[in-house]
């Protein structure tokens, strides 16, 4: 079994409010110095050893992400 | 004439659409997401709620749906298709129609009465309107922010694929203020605002609504005949 990590993050032309909320309200909780925030989603992922890396990326692009609104990074976390 | 509307987990709106079916006079017939079989429809509704939850995005789940296939098979066989609101979003999901729903500017659920303009009658479902005319229908989802590539965009825009737009104020963020488009072949409508909640004066803000389930049955007809 392998553990596999996937996160989805909004491209960086899609406008992202649920971001901008965030970072507006930090400093009203008094932190400072944050510029800007993304939200995005994380997701974990428990696979047989025989899941490729081009099944794990078709899984990613296909169905976890909507390639139009979101990149996406893959990576095998343990093994 | 038989129109068909889906029940998802989670759908809100089939009553709704059905009953919108049935006003214009025609069968009103339930299909079940789990069911590929269309059972004869001439035509069908995927109506709004929040199928699966919203799990993942807004109608990822729902296309994956055994009746989905057979919406795609049938759509692309020229069988007119309506998508409201969820239903838009499934649309989207499943390939049908270009581009996505995020979340609204503002992140507030949108609950309200929206005027829009028909730009395009020459689609199933917008053949009884007026180029141009104003209809008021209500529009409600949180995640009603249409988005799309710039060059989708252009794409929908020059080839008159914009159905119809927001006018007198843009509730959600929507790029050009669509609020909705078509297909390639003009077969295949989505929208986010509501037109089976406004088919009489009663239940809703007008009676606007009832122009796309009339155009429908015009549209099912000049196949038959063609």
């Amino acid at each position: 079994m392998a553990r596999v990590v996937v996160d989805v993050i909004p491209k960086p032309e899609i406008l992202d409010p649920q971001g901008q909320a965030i970072v507006k309200a930090l400093p009203r909780l008094g932190f400072t110095g944050v510029k800007d925030v993304r939200q995005g989603k994380h997701f974990e992922l428990e696979v047989d050893d025989e899941v490729d890396d081009a099944t794990l990326a078709k899984i990613a692009e296909s169905f976890l992400s909507n390639p139009v609104i979101e990149d996406y990074v893959v990576r095998r976390v343990e093994s | 004439m038989k129109i068909g509307v889906i029940t998802f987990p989670g759908t809100l709106d089939d009553v709704d659409a059905a009953r919108a079916a049935r006003a214009v006079g025609a069968e009103a017939v339930s299909l079940w997401h789990a069911d590929d079989d269309l059972r004869g429809v001439d035509a069908v509704v995927v109506p709004g709620g929040f199928s699966y939850g919203d799990y993942l995005r807004a109608g990822a789940i729902a296309r994956f749906a055994p009746v989905m296939q057979s919406v795609v098979d049938a759509a692309r066989g020229g069988m007119p298709v309506l998508g409201i609101c969820n239903g838009f979003q499934i649309l989207c999901e499943a390939g049908l129609l270009p581009g996505v729903m995020l979340r609204n500017v503002g992140l507030h659920f949108v609950c309200k009465d929206q005027w829009l303009r028909v730009e395009n009658t020459e689609t199933a479902w917008t053949t009884r309107f007026d180029t141009g005319a104003d209809i008021l229908i209500p529009v409600k989802n949180i995640d009603g922010r249409y988005t799309a590539s710039a060059e989708t965009v252009r794409e929908l825009e020059a080839e008159g694929r914009v159905v119809f737009r927001y006018v007198d104020g843009n509730p959600n963020g929507s790029i050009n203020d669509i609020a909705g488009i078509c297909s390639a072949n003009r077969r295949v409508v989505g929208l986010m605002p509501h037109p089976e909640h406004a088919i009489d004066a009663l239940t809703g803000p007008s009676d606007d609504g009832l122009g796309v389930f009339y155009s429908v049955l015009d549209a099912t007809r000049s196949l038959v005949t063609a």
